[in-house]
């Protein structure tokens, strides 16, 4: 144990700008074709799927930003000393629909980071949580993302 | 199957499931409304020879999904999904059929809610991805 130095710890709380996107019909039938979606309101485009927004505010980078495996570095996040990530979940707050015109604006926040004692060592955890709301202040939804390093 | 409603739905109903093989043309598609480049996904040497995997890895976003639309297709018009948890347990590959499935564990007539323990199972009866839903219902 105490892999997680004060310097790691002091970026708890850290906060990424907020990203506005408008919400398109095309958004909505890309994602609910590629998922396989039954439901025509999806199919159609105008209303999305509980989880399109995993996709719609998937980190978009440059080519040069990202690693020889194809994965993006999320800038939120500090350096940790373990690398390998294993199993995460996800906990979502639905509050409202998401529709094709929205304006959303998403903010991620690193809420907490922790050290736990797994079967072959030492583990990392670390929280993430993203708001989601309409432009006007609606709260559309909140999820926490949990992710383990070992 | 019937819509369900408050006045109908009991602790122990189960959902209706359904299977999914998901193609190169699916994971594909998956990957790119993400813009997602991870190599695990479409470049099998990397895939198979760097990281060890034994084929292309089915994203675990696109699992979840699975997972929470056997729920949402439940309720069809007939509600809002609320809540949603899950997590990856274990990864899927191309190729497999994965069957989603879940079943009713509490009901909340005030709030209008019904609770669902949901699972994604692999071939070998392995819950690959096991979670909750909670769904309100308008009827």
């Amino acid at each position: 144990m105490g892999l997680l130095t004060e310097e790691l710890l002091a970026n708890i709380g850290k906060t990424e700008a907020p990203r506005t996107q408008v919400v398109t019909e095309r958004d909505i039938r890309k994602y609910s074709i590629a998922t396989n979606q039954t439901q025509r309101k999806y199919l159609d485009g105008q209303v999305a799927p509980p989880l399109f927004h995993v996709a719609f505010f998937w980190d978009v980078v440059e080519l040069d930003e990202l690693n020889a495996d194809g994965v993006s570095v999320d800038k939120l996040l500090p350096k940790f000393p373990l690398e390998r990530e294993m199993a995460g979940g996800l906990d979502i707050q639905h509050h409202d629909r998401i529709r094709a015109g929205d304006t959303l604006v998403a903010t991620r926040t690193l809420t907490d980071i922790y050290e736990k004692e797994g079967r072959s060592g030492a583990l990392i955890f670390y929280e993430v949580v993203m708001q989601v709301e309409r432009d006007d202040g609606t709260p559309v939804l909140t999820q926490k993302t949990t992710r383990i390093l070992r | 199957m019937s819509v369900p409603s408050m006045a109908s739905v009991s602790v122990g109903d189960e959902l209706a499931g359904r299977e999914h093989t998901c193609d190169h043309v699916q994971l594909f598609l998956y990957n790119a409304v993400l813009f997602n480049a991870h190599r695990i996904h479409y470049d099998l040497p990397y895939a198979t020879e760097v990281e060890g995997y034994p084929g292309l890895v089915i994203a675990g976003p696109q699992i979840g999904d699975w997972m929470v639309q056997c729920a949402d297709n439940w309720i069809g018009d007939d509600g809002m999904v609320v809540g949603i948890e899950y997590s990856n347990r274990l990864a899927s590959y191309l190729g497999e059929t994965l069957t989603t499935g879940g079943t009713v564990t509490a009901v909340d007539t005030d709030a209008r809610t019904v609770t669902l323990d949901m699972y994604v199972k692999n071939e070998n009866g392995d819950v690959v991805t096991p979670g909750v839903v909670t769904v309100r219902l308008d009827g």
